[in-house]
């Protein structure tokens, strides 16, 4: 009975998702949209990726990863390495940035993992900048002057990953698997003691994370012409993690909507560069203190909608919400 | 009381953390149905005991058998699954999650669809979630905290934070459960309502139960044997009567008697 129910709710928001798809490739196909906003809605769809990716990891299961550019950076640049040095296609190159990605997750996860709160913090932080400085230092994928990649990235690809791992991680997360991850970042003791594989959930949903991360990042090279270690420190992990933390830990749709307000403040800050970074700050600020538990809290806007009160992580038909 | 072997066996059990020994030397048998106390001062080692049995902590010295199978060494969840669950001295329900959630996870062990499945929504996916929830649903009736089913487990009445953590427990399947002061800040009528629940329970289940508690009205009421620790070592086991008049325990609670 409720199965049909969320069944016809996920179709719906389905449906909806794609009919902005198509308006938005009529639009940019008849030359509506000029590059400034393609560039800006591509933009877009990455940081939607990268904040559902780290809300798996940090909303969901609790686990606080700070070194998230790193796998965007691993990512990228085993794509780029397999268009531009391989010659493969780009759908084989993005999904080897995933792999490769997901592999990184799961060789930092299975030590790291061991270690709670500010530690693991510290721990993840270190893996990202030991990938920038690997990065800058191999001669293969340009040192620091980085690597120039064709532009390959599409609006269909950006909206079919993003639509996939908004999917992937709403289904992970209502499920008895989802439900085990976040039984886990309530109390891991307690998880631990109701029969929980704690290890496992974790390093799954970093490794499921950290692939999303790495797609995201073969999005993300093939987008801007070159990539170059520098776009990759960890003030880039620290935007994605602003995203989960404001949008509200443990609410996709709130990570979600974060990515699309923070990406739209940000770019349309450019034209002001003296004081973008101050305005930035400053709604950073202000959100905070308004809504201290982040924009939607642990809610999901669905959630609003129904009687019943959701209290699951994530909820399937969350996509309508990137209708931005 | 049942005389066949013992459910659980704790053999010459010790722990030692760098040169501090909390608990040494502790035998400790249990039948299958059974209801046992544990008792002892503050910093006897009670709970320290609760998680050597529950793989939180590993112990340096003897074994613990539950049936015929070691438990040494196992991490935790796997021995929820060998058969033994426990509460907390200080409730650790998953506060965020729902009533129905919190015993839902209980069920994650049972649970047979894999990753893969949830995340491509086989049919596999929906056939195991149901059968997780209508388990649960069933189980929270057993238990009438089904009014309260999609409520946050921490918005919950203190008597019913402790009902649903019991109710947690018991979801797991456990043949041996472990109770760490349950009647812990509950008043006189909270508590009574709760020896009725453990009564009801051990009919209900077939268990043993192993009960850490201060309250002596409770463990005197409901226990079977008592064992009572003092400086991480048995001084004594019995019955309540046996404990009551046992001199080393009265000592233990009271101090030396001054003359």
């Amino acid at each position: 009975m409720t199965i049909f129910k969320r069944i016809n709710g996920f179709w719906l928001s389905m449906v909806l998702a794609i009919v902005f798809f198509i308006v938005v490739q009529l639009l940019i196909s008849r030359g509506i949209l000029n590059s400034f906003y393609i560039n800006t809605l591509f933009y877009m769809a990455i940081n939607i990726i990268l904040a559902v990716s780290l809300h798996l990891i940090i909303g969901i299961t609790g686990q606080f990863s700070i070194g998230h550019a790193g796998f965007l950076a691993v990512g990228a640049y085993a794509s780029a390495v397999m268009t531009m040095k391989l010659q493969m296609p780009f759908s084989l190159a993005l999904l080897a940035g995933g792999v490769t990605a997901a592999v990184a997750g799961l060789l930092i996860g299975i030590p790291t993992l061991r270690l709670k709160g500010d530690y693991l913090a510290i721990a993840t932080l270190g893996f990202g900048e030991i990938v920038r400085i690997i990065l800058l230092n191999v001669d293969y994928v340009g040192g620091a002057s980085g690597m120039t990649v064709t532009h390959l990235t599409t609006w269909p690809w950006v909206f079919a990953c993003m639509l996939i791992a908004i999917i992937v991680i709403a289904n992970f997360t209502n499920s008895t698997h989802g439900r085990a991850c976040i039984s886990i970042r309530e109390d891991e003791i307690a998880a631990d003691s109701m029969g929980i594989n704690t290890t496992y959930y974790k390093v799954t949903a970093f490794v499921i994370g950290s692939f999303f991360a790495g797609i995201a990042g073969g999005l993300y090279a093939h987008n801007f012409y070159i990539i170059q270690p520098t776009n990759f420190g960890f003030l880039k992990s620290f935007d994605i993690l602003i995203f989960v933390v404001l949008g509200g830990l443990g609410s996709m749709s709130g990570a979600v909507i974060a990515a699309i307000l923070l990406t739209v403040v940000s770019t349309f800050l450019q034209e002001y560069p003296e004081t973008r970074m101050i305005i930035y700050s400053i709604v950073l600020i202000l959100v905070m203190l308004y809504r201290p538990k982040g924009l939607l809290g642990t809610q999901e806007l669905t959630s609003f909608f129904r009687l019943r009160k959701a209290v699951e992580g994530g909820k399937q038909n969350d996509n309508k919400h990137t209708v931005a | 009381m049942t005389t066949n072997t013992p459910l659980l066996k704790a053999d010459h059990v010790g722990i030692q953390f760098g040169g501090l020994k909390a608990l040494s030397d502790v035998n400790i048998e249990l039948y299958p149905g059974e209801l046992i106390g544990l008792i002892g001062p503050n910093g006897a080692g009670k709970t320290t005991f609760f998680n050597l049995l529950t793989g939180v902590y590993e112990p340096t010295e003897g074994s613990i058998v539950l049936g015929n199978e070691k438990l040494n060494g196992l991490p935790p969840y796997k021995i929820t699954r060998k058969g033994i669950s426990r509460t907390f001295q200080n409730i650790r329900l998953f506060g965020e999650l729902s009533v129905l959630d919190n015993v839902k996870v209980a069920y994650h062990s049972l649970a047979r669809h894999s990753i893969l499945s949830s995340i491509i929504r086989l049919p596999s996916h929906f056939s195991g979630e149901k059968e997780i929830e209508e388990k649960a649903i069933e189980f929270l009736k057993i238990f009438k905290l089904e009014g309260f089913m999609y409520e946050k487990a921490k918005n919950l009445p203190y008597g019913q934070q402790r009902r649903l953590e019991i109710a947690r427990a018991l979801a797991a399947h456990p043949k041996l459960l472990l109770l760490d002061e349950p009647a812990a800040g509950m008043n006189p009528q909270e508590t009574k309502e709760l020896m009725n629940l453990i009564a009801f329970i051990r009919e209900k289940f077939n268990l043993t139960i192993l009960l850490i508690e201060h309250d002596m009205s409770l463990v005197m009421g409901v226990c079977e044997r008592i064992y009572v620790l003092d400086h991480g070592q048995l001084i004594a086991h019995g019955t309540p009567e046996e404990i009551r008049n046992h001199p080393k325990v009265i000592e233990a609670y009271l101090g030396e008697e001054v003359s």
